[in-house]
């Protein structure tokens, strides 16, 4: 072999990023996706339409949304439409694993199962989604969140919290305590907060919503500070940062949540605490110290150990949000690269989409969008594109955009769960 | 070194990935009927004129102009080839 021979093959090694040899074209690699969110079943849909051997590890039969579930907690909505099963995903011929992943051994390719049993992979799809800290605000922990729900994941806490206003009394006072960046979905709790307001403003008129927050700016914020000036006086009260807003401590007993300034008395709280990636990221060893995974923004792989990809909310995706569209995006991107790879091929630099809606009241809807690419080694912005809608939009766009949010959950759903 | 050809020649195939940025078009466009136009039964022409459209404003929008930016000409043209193809 020639020197440039060497060079040639080492390069493309290089560029493949290949620890193993590749397998023979054509052949089927066995691709293990852990987490049946947004991100792993749409990532375990696009393998199995490529012809490779999927298994999907879910414990749960039924999977609740998180997209709209704020309608929920605001009566808007049954909580009916939030769930979605995976029957479709199983005929189609995906092997379903209703279990869940204990252990991942990385140097092994073996995920180790709760049921006792053991998969091989030659790559992996982690998209295990978020786990709330119960370490970081004094007195929240998991015991809590029964009194003072999250409703940061959907199902039981998303009824517990709509229990909750509903049985309130009329002149009474919520507490929606805000994080920190990073944490799922970014504008979720100003949409949480419009709708709030707006059952408040429609059911209980003396009632009162503060909302403290851990930051001084945050998604869509002209566009939510506008719609609450216009909709909400009176009874949304936003204190941010600077005005004392982050929550340090709550009482479950004296229902109470404190700040380092004030103590508010609150007669509902709804506490979204600081979050890190769910615990198999830890224990497979691709989360970093801030709990969150590093990943390469070409192919997604864990910037820690070879062969595990990261999606969804779990990732360190640069500058894309940790929301239901960015997670079906990353593991569409994700899975071709993953197809690219199994079959010895550089994948391509991919551009990725986000958008999201939310409502700051029924037919009142909101966007903010996003094109991405890699630069740098992360995702970044593509400069000049994006953006959020106008805050001088007419009344009829923004009954645009909430027709929009619904169409776009339907359709979602629809691609990864139907 | 037969090893090492083989392994040359397959880094060297062609990616069969969607083009950049063509994946995510379906988070939010669908099947027929729906609020959101549906990509089925465009053409590659079309498709790449709308984004074209978008793009320099000629074609008034709610998010797709924010989003047409994102992409050059040729960008749009390989998307709108990848779409009208059955891509999605």
């Amino acid at each position: 072999m020639t020197k440039l021979g060497r060079r040639a093959v080492l390069a493309g090694l290089a560029a493949a990023a290949l620890p193993r040899p590749a397998l023979a074209q054509g052949a089927r690699g066995r691709v293990v996706v852990v987490g049946g969110g947004f991100g792993g079943a749409t990532a375990a849909r696009v393998l199995h339409r490529a012809g490779h051997a999927v298994t999907l590890i879910e414990p749960a039969e039924t999977y609740w949304a998180c997209p709209f579930s704020n309608e929920v907690i605001a009566g808007l909505r049954p909580m009916s439409a939030q769930a979605f099963g995976y029957d479709a995903l199983r005929a189609s011929g995906v092997t379903l694993a209703r279990t869940s992943a204990e252990a991942i051994d990385g140097a092994a390719r073996r995920v180790r199962l709760a049921d006792g049993t053991s998969l091989d992979y030659d790559r992996l799809i982690l998209s295990p989604g978020i786990a709330l800290r119960f370490d970081a605000l004094s007195g929240y922990d998991a015991a809590a969140a029964e009194v003072m729900p999250h409703a940061w994941k959907a199902g039981a806490q998303t009824e517990l919290l709509a229990r909750k206003l509903a049985a309130m009394p009329e002149n009474g006072t919520v507490v929606l305590a805000v994080p920190g960046n990073p944490y799922r979905c970014p504008p979720g709790p100003y949409e949480r907060a419009s709708l709030i307001a707006h059952y408040l403003k429609t059911r209980k008129p003396r009632a009162k919503l503060i909302v403290l927050d851990a930051k001084d700016t945050f998604s869509k914020q002209k566009l939510f500070q506008q719609a609450w000036a216009a909709l909400y006086p009176g009874i949304l009260d936003y204190v941010p940062l600077a005005a004392g807003g982050q929550v340090s401590s709550v009482d479950v007993k004296a229902m109470t949540v404190a700040t380092d300034f004030e103590t508010y008395k609150a007669d509902v709280a709804c506490i979204i605490p600081p979050q890190r990636a769910a615990p198999i990221a830890s224990a497979a060893g691709v989360a970093d110290r801030s709990g969150w995974c590093p990943i390469d923004p070409v192919t997604f792989e864990s910037r820690l150990v070879a062969g595990i990809h990261v999606v969804g909310d779990a990732a360190i995706a640069g500058a894309m949000p940790k929301s239901a569209f960015a997670a079906n995006a990353q593991a569409k991107v994700c899975a071709e690269a993953v197809i690219d790879l199994l079959a010895g091929r550089t994948p391509e630099p991919p551009k990725l989409i986000n958008t999201c809606y939310s409502l700051v009241a029924p037919g009142y809807g909101i966007s903010v969008a996003g094109v991405y690419h890699p630069a740098n080694g992360v995702l970044a912005d593509v400069e000049g594109a994006g953006g959020t809608s106008p805050v001088d939009a007419p009344d009829a766009v923004r009954e645009k955009e909430a027709v929009y949010a619904e169409e776009w959950y339907r359709t979602i759903t629809a691609a990864v769960f139907g | 070194m037969r090893a090492s050809l083989l392994l040359v020649l397959l880094a060297t195939t062609p990616a069969a990935a969607s083009p950049p940025g063509a994946s995510s078009c379906s988070g939010c466009h669908g099947a027929p009927g729906g609020a959101v136009p549906s990509l089925a039964g465009h053409s590659a022409e079309d498709i790449a004129a709308s984004l074209s459209a978008f793009r320099s404003g000629a074609r008034p929008a709610t998010v797709m102009n924010r989003i047409a930016k994102g992409f050059s000409d040729d960008e749009s043209r390989a998307i709108a080839a990848w779409i009208a193809g059955g891509g999605q």
